[in-house]
């Protein structure tokens, strides 16, 4: 567990609150560090060029992977493993409890650096640091959400969001307590029971969601979650992902294609080039929070989104 | 109303086997057959229901022989399966010996079981044993080896070991592919015991089958068929029970619906639409598509 040291327990506050007793000088110590946060690390409120001080709950430095090339049977001798780099030194942060989105054309090697990210697979060259720690291992420590639910069938709503923290060794009455405290508030209280058939798209996405977030102990990936669902439910997942974020105290990485959710979800986008993938721009979002997904049809929405969509159609010619 | 609904269910099976016999029933009588060569179903019963003290006293050792057999079958297949899936040479050495198992002539081996194991229950068990644990091993195998690396994937993310994805996923996700196994293995293992006593025993079905087939007892010799094929289909039914509560999830969502009524219109709706939209009959088109395709189909 390496938890944030300034501020132990933002996420489960109300959680933790509950089982402590009241104690007012560490509730007080907890609004000011959320004050902090919220308001004087906002990039809205932070001019641009004072450079952030803010703990990174993830730090990429120069991360490449390179795949040997899968042809066509080669004949012995005649030709080498064709070597196919698909990251090109990519350096990034995403900051304690900031929600960052990665765009990029399809192929671009978007779901690569989320399986890297996620444990998954080894970078060829480069440094991953979580929490200030490099190279610290990363399977059970990351949350990773693809883009299918991969909800299990034999298990109940409730079972199924427990699989991971289950692994994870937490003892199964605090696990079932967090995972009930989080279907409250992630609006699924009534399926606890249900089986993952008769639950609707939109719904067994959410109980994946908070599958995730139960198995993460900070950091979370987000592989185009709401890629498989149709427009009016992605939507409804957006305003739903917007109230409920603020109050998770997680730190996020998001991939996606669409440029909009992108900016409607993010403090901060990187628009990745066609493969191999190197990033031609790091956009902030200095749009305030809470959000509402109304935000898309404001001046400044479209601003950003004719850098982003500039950046994403002619890579090159944009640089950082 | 759900019992009414499973009773409706059951009487399509009973209708058809009760028509089968009123026909077997009405040939054989019409035609004078002679009852040695083939007795009518009413004679069978009336003389299994007279011979019923014999039937019983056989019967308990072919169930239990069945039963012994079948569970060793499990244990075996299910641990072949595990071992198989753990290593992909082991995989590839075993095969080829499973199949080969199946290949063997039992008709030969069962004959030397006797030399080697006796008259008691051994020889029999192996015999149902080798019949069954095929089927178990290979659909427990197969059931191990196509899950979703997806999800195997992710379970790696949460930081679980190997034994943990088998326990958690892979064996779960098997048990369906695994109760097709084992109906089909249930099935065949009354056989297997049956053919086990057949050559060498002191109770069981197998010995009353060459008893009655010796003393030309044609009648009681389908008692002992009949016996037979209901202990094969009570077995089958309880494994199919056991599955069904063993896996709800499996069933639930009416699984077997889904693919019956996809792309079916109500009977009447289809009747109205053709009305409509049917195109004249002297058009030629409509004539000359259907005349195509018979050219093509043959």
């Amino acid at each position: 567990m390496r938890r944030r040291p300034s501020e132990p327990d933002l996420g489960n506050s109300s959680a933790g609150s509950k089982v402590q007793g009241f104690n007012t000088k560490r509730a007080l110590e907890l609004f000011s560090a959320r004050f902090i946060m919220v308001v004087l690390m906002n990039p809205a409120t932070v001019s641009p060029s004072v450079p952030q001080r803010a703990p990174l709950a993830l730090q990429v430095e120069g991360l490449s992977k390179v795949f040997a090339q899968r042809g066509p049977a080669r004949w012995p001798g005649l030709a080498a493993a064709e070597a196919l780099p698909v990251l090109d030194h990519l350096s990034f942060e995403v900051g304690e409890g900031e929600f960052v989105s990665v765009v990029g054309p399809s192929g671009s090697g978007k779901s690569t650096l989320l399986a890297i990210l996620a444990g998954l697979e080894e970078p060829s060259e480069g440094s991953i640091a979580l929490h200030g720690e490099r190279d610290a291992p990363r399977l059970g420590q990351v949350g990773y959400m693809p883009q299918r639910d991969l909800l299990l069938p034999w298990r109940t709503a409730l079972g199924n969001a427990l699989a991971g923290i289950q692994v994870q060794g937490v003892p199964r009455q605090e696990a079932r307590k967090r995972a009930h405290d989080l279907f409250c508030q992630f609006g699924l209280a009534e399926f606890e029971q249900t089986y993952p058939h008769a639950l609707s798209g939109g719904m067994r996405q959410r109980v994946a969601f908070a599958r995730t977030v139960l198995a993460a102990r900070d950091l979370v990936l987000l592989d185009e979650p709401f890629g498989a669902l149709d427009t009016l439910t992605r939507l409804s997942m957006h305003r739903w992902l917007l109230d409920i974020w603020g109050q998770l105290g997680k730190s996020a990485m998001l991939v996606t294609h669409d440029p909009e959710e992108a900016l409607l979800l993010s403090d901060r986008v990187y628009v990745f080039s066609a493969r191999p993938a190197h990033i031609t721009l790091a956009l902030e979002v200095p749009l305030p929070r809470p959000r509402q997904t109304e935000v898309v049809a404001s001046p400044e929405f479209a601003q950003l989104k004719a850098r982003l969509l500039g950046a994403l159609l002619h890579g090159e010619e944009v640089t950082q | 109303m759900k019992l009414l609904r499973s009773v409706l269910r059951a009487w399509p099976p009973v209708v058809l086997a009760l028509a089968l016999l009123a026909i077997w029933q009405l040939y054989v009588q019409l035609g004078n057959v002679n009852p040695l060569i083939l007795p009518a179903p009413l004679r069978i019963l009336s003389a299994t229901i007279s011979h019923s003290a014999v039937f019983r006293a056989h019967v308990g050792t072919t169930i239990n022989e069945t039963l012994v057999g079948l569970l060793v079958a499990l244990a075996c297949g299910v641990l072949t399966a595990a071992v198989v899936d753990l290593s992909p040479a082991l995989r590839r050495a075993l095969y080829p010996l499973l199949v080969a198992s199946q290949a063997i002539p039992i008709l030969a081996i069962a004959p030397l079981m006797i030399f080697w194991f006796g008259y008691g229950l051994l020889p029999k068990v192996v015999v149902v044993t080798l019949v069954c644990f095929f089927p178990i091993t290979v659909s427990m195998a197969d059931g191990l080896s196509s899950t979703d690396p997806e999800l195997i994937k992710l379970y790696r993310t949460f930081g679980a070991g190997e034994f943990t994805i088998f326990w958690r996923v892979r064996l779960p996700h098997a048990l369906p592919s695994f109760f097709s196994g084992l109906k089909i293995a249930a099935t065949y293992s009354v056989i297997g015991a049956i053919f086990g006593e057949y050559v060498g025993a002191i109770y069981g079905l197998g010995v009353l089958l060459q008893t009655e087939l010796r003393s030309f007892r044609t009648d009681l010799l389908f008692g002992v068929v009949f016996i037979t094929i209901l202990l094969s289909v009570a077995l089958f039914a309880l494994v199919s029970l056991i599955e069904r509560i063993a896996l709800p999830w499996y069933f639930a969502g009416g699984r077997e619906h889904d693919w019956r009524e996809a792309g079916r219109r109500p009977k009447r709706r289809r009747a109205k639409q053709q009305t409509a939209f049917a195109p004249a009959p002297e058009s030629a088109p409509a004539e000359s598509l259907p005349k195509l395709h018979e050219e093509v189909i043959p």
